[in-house]
């Protein structure tokens, strides 16, 4: 799951007084996240198809959804967003159906990253990159090693005050209904509730809620154990060899960032295009190489130097073995019980 | 009054109340009429109209968070007089020639951006940081403090951030009164500390309500410190009203917290306000 690199907050909010004002014909607007693709991807784009872009930056997905609903996604072309947002865009009608003639490309995906339970076939959303959530840590500071997400939550004395978790509601809330044995889509009222009382109880050893800067808490050593993406944790890697990366036995959460078509958009052959244009494995390899997330791409994944694999283990996770975790679906409605349940969380001492 | 005084009068407010009213009351119309409305699932509003984000905000769960924050506003604005009053004071009977430069080094760390001032501080007060090596060097602690994701770490960086706030009300309030005051004071037989305390003090009160609100909104509503160096332990309301927008997508609630966070910035300006004008009052009976 992609977060803005640089802090969001302060960006975010400036941002959405920054909405492009139409889209015109012959030009595409494209939103993502910073960094999330190449530097010189729209000119290389606009080189191979004649076709002019435009890029904009979003933070968090609550950011670009919160434009898209307000305008009924008037402006934009092509959206970045991660799994259950995508799902929800279908839902309301917002996103075009996806014209698998138009994008040939669409082959190089994994078979399996055509049966996503958030968009079977994906007739609205085309994947990007995928990953899971675990546990990233300090193997020359944690003895043993940890397999559970108890050893986050209930952490052995000498971790207490050195383990971090997620902020963001979802995975938040994901590792104590996890730990409790339910699903990360849990909708009912007293499952969620456990789940925040076991949060509350962990929030007694835990060092700081981060989904920013957790794995710079692990390289300074401030944090032993963190709750992190698992492309998060191979930037630690990058700097430091004793990084760890674990998926929990009790499961986890299968993310999916994808690349979704503006129902309102008046280009769609032109939005088409450039997902296609990405999904060339020369493009996409980009992602794995540099910011080292990995992509449902077989053909990238293929086109990768090996090395990295050796690296960076987790980027060598098959994709049967990811998508047996548990997909990160929409809520709905049931988002609330999130919400109030988090503010629980952090309001509790 | 004659109509070219008139017209002169629009010419030179128009341009600041257009912009008032185009950047502020509109948004603060718009947050009113969505804080009566129902929710959207996904954002947005749905034009129902209902009283139940008022009936929630006073929710114990959220009203503890607005006490909450109130408090650590009130602690950082305490200090921050507390501090910042001798530091103006200092300024303001400084020598002429060194005042300007005193001001500017006030306003210096203005020039670069808050987000990174306040990483500043992680690395200050982390546990491998500076503050705890340099204690565990010198053999003061064994143990590093946990000075950072805390109250502690949130109070001193909304402190650090808008010290220079209250400062400047401070400086402007104590060169008003003038060395001619304190001497007359001081030559009527008032001993320097009564002089003061009878004098200065009550002259430069209206500005320490000006300082003291101005530290106080801004922290009650900051939300970058406390997720930052509070590592996200603590919630204050300015964090509460931007998940409502941004994370729970609630949008109803989120503006009927802006209202009632607004509502009581504008009691307190009203309040200092009353202050100023009181304090305009016995400075004016100085003069007589």
């Amino acid at each position: 799951m992609r977060k803005a690199l640089s802090f969001g907050l302060a960006t975010s909010c400036a941002a959405m007084l920054m909405m492009p004002l139409s889209a015109t014909a012959g030009k595409i607007i494209i939103s993502n996240w910073d960094g999330y693709m190449p530097g010189n991807l729209l000119e290389r784009f606009t080189a191979a198809t004649g076709i002019e872009a435009e890029l904009f930056l979003h933070a968090t997905n609550e950011e670009i959804m919160g434009k898209i609903v307000a305008n009924r996604g008037v402006g934009y072309d092509v959206l970045f967003v991660s799994s259950p947002y995508a799902e929800a865009l279908a839902n309301l009608g917002l996103s075009a159906r996806i014209d698998r003639d138009l994008i040939p490309n669409i082959d190089n995906l994994y078979t399996e990253a055509n049966h996503f339970p958030h968009d079977p076939g994906n007739k609205h959303s085309v994947p990007y990159a995928w990953g899971t959530t675990g546990l990233c840590y300090r193997s020359d500071l944690v003895s043993g090693t940890p397999d559970s997400w108890f050893d986050l939550l209930r952490p052995a004395d000498e971790l207490k005050g050195k383990v971090t978790m997620l902020a963001s509601d979802r995975w938040l809330m994901g590792a104590g209904l996890f730990a409790l044995g339910y699903s990360i889509n849990a909708t009912d009222p007293e499952q969620i509730g456990e789940a925040r009382d076991l949060l509350i109880e962990a929030k007694q050893s835990l060092l700081a809620y981060d989904d920013t800067t957790f794995y710079a808490k692990l390289v300074t050593g401030e944090a032993a154990l963190v709750h992190a993406w698992d492309g998060w944790c191979n930037y630690g890697i990058a700097e430091n060899p004793d990084f760890k990366f674990v998926v929990p036995k009790e499961g986890s959460d299968a993310w999916v960032d994808t690349m979704v078509v503006v129902e309102a958009s008046p280009n769609k052959e032109d939005a088409h295009a450039f997902i296609n244009f990405v999904l060339r494995p020369e493009i996409h390899a980009w992602a794995v190489e540099n910011i080292l997330y990995k992509v449902p791409n077989q053909a990238a994944m293929e086109s990768v130097d090996t090395s990295l694999f050796e690296t960076y283990p987790n980027l060598a996770m098959r994709p049967t073995d990811l998508l047996k975790l548990e997909g990160l679906r929409d809520l709905g409605e049931a988002q609330r019980y999130y919400t109030r349940a988090v503010t629980e969380i952090t309001a509790s001492r | 009054m004659t109509v070219s005084e008139i017209r002169r009068r629009l010419i030179l407010i128009g341009p600041g109340l257009g912009w008032l009213v185009l950047f502020m009351l509109v948004p603060f119309a718009l947050i009113v009429i969505y804080s009566f409305y129902q929710r959207g699932t996904y954002g947005g509003i749905v034009t129902i109209f209902t009283l139940d984000n008022y009936l929630r905000a006073i929710d114990p769960l959220y009203l503890n968070i607005f006490l909450q924050s109130a408090k650590i506003a009130g602690i950082a604005t305490g200090l921050a007089l507390l501090i910042g009053y001798p530091t103006a004071y200092f300024i303001a009977t400084a020598p002429k020639r060194y005042r300007t430069t005193l001001l500017v080094l006030v306003m210096l760390p203005f020039w670069s951006n808050f987000l990174i001032r306040t990483y500043a501080w992680i690395v200050l007060l982390n546990r491998e940081g500076l503050i705890n090596r340099a204690l565990i060097d010198i053999g003061l602690i064994d143990e590093p403090l946990p000075l950072l994701y805390n109250q502690f770490a949130i109070i001193v960086g909304l402190l650090y951030g808008y010290l220079p706030f209250a400062v400047m009300p401070l400086y402007a309030a104590i060169s008003r009164v003038g060395p001619e005051v304190r001497e007359a004071s001081l030559d009527l037989g008032g001993s320097a500390v009564g002089t003061f305390f009878r004098v200065v003090l009550p002259l430069t009160s209206g500005g320490a309500a000006t300082s003291a609100v101005f530290v106080f909104v801004l922290s009650i509503g900051n939300f970058i410190t406390p997720d930052l160096l509070g590592g996200g332990r603590t919630i204050m309301v300015g964090n509460l009203i931007y998940d409502q927008f941004l994370s729970a997508r609630d949008w109803p609630f989120g503006s009927s917290l802006a209202f009632i966070l607004m509502a009581i910035v504008m009691i307190l300006l009203f309040v200092q306000a009353l202050f100023v004008r009181h304090a305009a009052g016995r400075e004016d009976r100085t003069h007589v």
